[in-house]
């Protein structure tokens, strides 16, 4: 019953055709941009002979370490693609006025801002938070892996997998042109025929697979591998969040799935989830979306507090104030943040008692959100603070954070919503704290887990450059969208007709492009820090660290800890070093690892090209990638072989070398 | 205190390995209930646009509660000779295993057979997905319930050739746990559709 196929399509291609690929001026010279790019890239790779090398260190690895690496690289990349959308629509809406059109045509506007969302979020947020969880939960709780190091692997590779649809729209057919979340009915095939919808739905289903097994994996290694003596409330507050954050991944994103899948069940089986007609509800999309989306908010940005409090005590040389009230915080809005999705759409009819109550539960989460305000500021009180850059990230985000917060209550009082929905004022809102609260921490996390990753320290001054042009610029850019919001201007608007508001927008751009100094600032600081590493390298404990990872060397042994901690205290590190307990050097035993795998890369790889021929509706091509993908998972389950020991012997090589290390260090310490 | 026996209370000088497959069956379960909760909201889709029949065809005119209830009995003895397996497993049967998850394919094959006839009969009647939201979610609640006992019985006959292969290995036994596990959720969740869709749809 599949009918209704565009003129265009083959049993072959399906409905790609010559017309697919891009006639946009502005597309084009991207394509020719990245294709020239990429051609050097690959170029260069080959030249020096670094395939068998990314293969086999990198691409197949199932250390946690260089899987949380690889999802920050991803989340860097996808980053600058996000940041030139967001350029291009400062640069459009600055100029569209007084009859002018802008450089961007409607129909690629609205596929700039759609992407812009949809990348900012899976694409970068999600992968520089995962990143960070997979990086660093298994060093805080003294394990060597995570608890399935295989599905860690084939996870990242399907959030590349979704990047790589998304990119692939740039240059074969277009993206959805429906907003980030694709309210139907616009999203439906009624109102948009061509396959950017479908791009859209097929990146965040593949992506998805993988957000939500990176979630199983992390619940269960925090709950069965911590170290002997770490009960729950002993574990750092890093750990808890991530805790929270992945049971809330495990219970949103399969709505999301399913919601998604629906869609794409409307748009290509033609039946009538949230069609107009044939007695299908565009609200249950609505509802549906937002139930998954409201904790998605929380899932980005209870980690970020988490890295928030782990910088602070340390910065400020104090156990962290009201250790288990954080805690408390954090489940807190887990569970809240179930219980407020209508406040998406107060307008769209709900009525008032039922307005009422997810008002009320929306404004209860800023209690315990202002709790670990405080318990922020207390940690702070009579501490001696470091103003190191991973602190003034913190003290940046406690000013902007609460400003975001409190115009979020605002939004949250239904009278008050039906004049501001869909305005600027909203759009405001949630950047400042998006980028307030998860981008600041996430460079923040940068800044501070660096050193441990890398063994060397981020240059300072590059690293204050960006620091201040991002909290300038941040101000700047969106200080007029709040007051342009306050006008009642909506978003996602392409060209003006009021002169007045021009110069609004041009200040919003000038902020922009302060951000986007700040950003040359941190790939500068990135690029000289690596270029000048050997001067600027670190032992294990740089920042007088107080959880576990900072007991390791940095960057940490592919096993972690030779020998597993026992946990007496919370902030096990600083006991440690309080009752100076010495770092065992003999006695080494034979560590069981778990063996590289390729089937997450392959695996991954057929789910993308599955996900791209049910874009373009190559039935055989998707049909041949699902084949595979059974097969290829069956054939690796008949691997049973899938750990090694690491030699006593070499585990003692390379903690002797730590051992002459630590004693070179503290010799030149003394002189 | 010496400082060797400090060292020796703050760090575990003794260790041993630790197996692979300690946070299986927690992790399995976890996954279990981000499925559940996929039905969840097929289940709250169906809720919703159940009684929007698009001046189509509604459950009473559609289902054949005879043939259901035949289908179910099929699904629910798939379950008991699953746990027969299973108990032939703790008692290390390995030929008796085999037997008890052949039994179990075979159960789960008729319930697939019996679910394709009766989606083919409503199609041909007109009575497809696009009919109606109703159908439309009637179809998508049923089919993923259906797609999962696919792939559930694909990884059956996965897992009789690794035992009949490796004998029943730790590894071998923590996936027939996995198995047991899903295969029981998946009778859980039809009881659920028969009662919601079929029963409560028929006095609809």
């Amino acid at each position: 019953m599949i009918a209704h196929h565009p003129a265009t399509w083959s049993p072959l291609l399906g409905r790609l055709g010559i017309d697919a690929i891009p006639h946009e001026p502005i597309v084009i010279g991207t394509f020719f941009a990245v294709a020239l790019g990429g051609a050097a890239v690959l170029a260069l790779l080959t030249y020096f002979k670094l395939w068998g090398y990314l293969w086999k260190e990198w691409f197949t690895s199932v250390d946690h370490k260089k899987i949380g690496i690889m999802y920050m690289v991803l989340g860097l990349i996808m980053f600058l693609r996000g940041f030139a959308d967001a350029v291009m629509m400062r640069g459009q809406q600055a100029m569209a006025f007084n009859g002018s059109q802008g450089f961007l045509t409607s129909e690629h506007f609205d596929q700039v801002f759609t992407a812009h969302g949809v990348i900012m979020i899976f694409f970068v947020a999600m992968p520089f938070v995962t990143g960070l969880m997979n990086y660093v939960v298994p060093l805080q709780i003294g394990a060597r892996d995570v608890s399935f190091p295989f599905l860690n692997n084939f996870s990242f590779w399907m959030t590349v997998g979704g990047a790589v649809l998304v990119m692939a729209s740039l240059f074969l057919g277009e993206f959805a042109r429906t907003g980030w979340l694709a309210y139907p009915p616009l999203s439906g095939l009624a109102y948009s025929p061509d396959v950017g919808v479908d791009y859209y739905i097929w990146s965040l289903q593949v992506a998805g697979v993988g957000t939500t097994l990176s979630g199983v994996n992390l619940i269960a290694t925090i709950l069965k591998l911590r170290a002997p003596g770490m009960s729950m409330m002993k574990m750092p507050v890093f750990t808890w969040t991530a805790l929270v954050t992945n049971v809330l991944i495990v219970a949103a994103f399969p709505v999301l799935t399913v919601v998604l899948a629906l869609l794409g069940l409307d748009r290509t089986l033609h039946t009538n989830f949230f069609t107009n007609d044939f007695g299908g509800s565009a609200m249950l999309y609505v509802n549906l979306i937002w139930i998954w989306g409201h904790p998605e908010v929380y899932i980005l940005v209870l980690p970020i507090f988490g890295v928030f409090s782990e910088i602070t005590a340390t910065f400020c040389g104090k156990r962290l104030f009201g250790y288990s009230s954080m805690v408390y915080a954090t489940v807190v809005i887990g569970v809240l943040s179930y219980i407020v999705w209508l406040h998406h759409f107060f307008t769209m009819g709900s009525g008032a008692s039922v307005n009422s109550f997810f008002g009320i539960s929306t404004m209860v989460i800023s209690i315990p959100t202002g709790a670990k305000m405080f318990n922020w500021l207390f940690t702070m009180y009579k501490g001696r603070i470091r103003y190191e850059l991973p602190m003034m990230w913190t003290v940046a985000f406690m000013l902007t954070f609460v400003i975001g917060g409190m115009t979020g209550v605002m939004l949250a009082v239904p009278p008050a919503d039906f004049v501001l929905h869909n305005s600027l004022f909203l759009i405001a809102h949630f950047h400042n704290v998006i980028i307030g609260g998860v981008v600041f921490g996430v460079f923040a996390a940068i800044n501070y887990w660096w050193p441990k990753a890398f063994g060397f320290r981020l240059n300072q001054f590059w690293g204050k450059v960006q620091f201040w042009c991002w909290l300038v610029g941040f101000w700047v850019a969106f200080t007029p969208v709040y007051i342009l919001g306050l006008m009642g201007v909506t978003r996602r608007m392409r060209v003006f007709d009021d002169p007045s508001l021009q110069i609004w927008y041009v200040i919003a751009a000038f902020g922009a492009l302060l951000i986007a100094a700040g950003i040359g600032a941190m790939l500068l600081q990135f690029g000289i820090s690596i270029w000048k590493r050997d001067e600027y390298k670190v032992e294990g404990d740089p920042w007088e660290g107080r959880t576990l990872e900072w007991s390791t060397s940095s960057p940490p042994p592919e096993y972690n800890f030779a020998f597993t901690p026992k946990i007496h205290e919370l902030d096990a590190w600083s006991d440690m070093k309080a009752k100076g307990v010495a770092r065992p050097t003999e006695g080494f035993r034979a560590i069981l690892m778990p063996k590289n795998t390729w089937a997450g890369i392959v695996i991954a790889g057929m789910a993308t090209a599955c996900g791209f021929a049910m874009i373009w509706q190559i039935w055989w091509l998707a049909a041949l990638s699902l084949a595979s993908i059974v097969a290829t998972a069956i054939f690796h389950t008949f691997n049973y072989n899938r750990t090694f020991h690491i030699p006593a012997e070499h585990v003692a090589e390379v903690e002797a070398a730590r051992t002459a290390q630590l004693a070179a260090l503290s010799k030149g310490g003394a002189a | 205190m010496s400082s060797a026996e400090l060292t020796g209370q703050y760090y575990d000088l003794h260790e041993h390995d630790h197996p692979e497959g300690g946070s299986t069956a927690l992790g399995f379960w976890i996954y279990l209930m981000s499925d559940c909760l996929i039905f969840a909201m097929l289940f709250a889709t169906f809720g919703v646009l159940g009684g929007n029949y698009a001046a189509g065809p509604g459950p009473k005119d559609l289902f054949d509660l005879p043939l259901v209830a035949v289908n179910t009995a099929m699904l629910l003895f798939s379950s008991i000779t699953y746990g027969f397996a299973m108990i032939a497993m703790q008692s290390g049967k390995k030929n008796l295993v085999l037997l008890w998850l052949a039994i179990t394919g075979l159960f789960g094959a008729a319930f697939l057979g019996i679910e394709l006839t009766e989606f083919h009969h409503l199609i041909e009647e007109g009575a497809g997905p696009q009919r109606s939201a109703f159908l439309s979610a009637f179809f998508t609640l049923v089919g993923t319930h259906g797609l999962h006992v696919t792939f559930g019985s694909i990884w059956l006959v996965t897992l009789m050739v690794q035992v009949g292969r490796f004998g029943l290995t730790t590894a071998n036994q923590r996936r027939l746990a996995c198995l047991s596990l899903f295969w029981h959720f998946l009778d859980v969740v039809w009881i659920g559709v028969f009662t919601f869709v079929y029963l409560m749809g028929v006095l609809r």
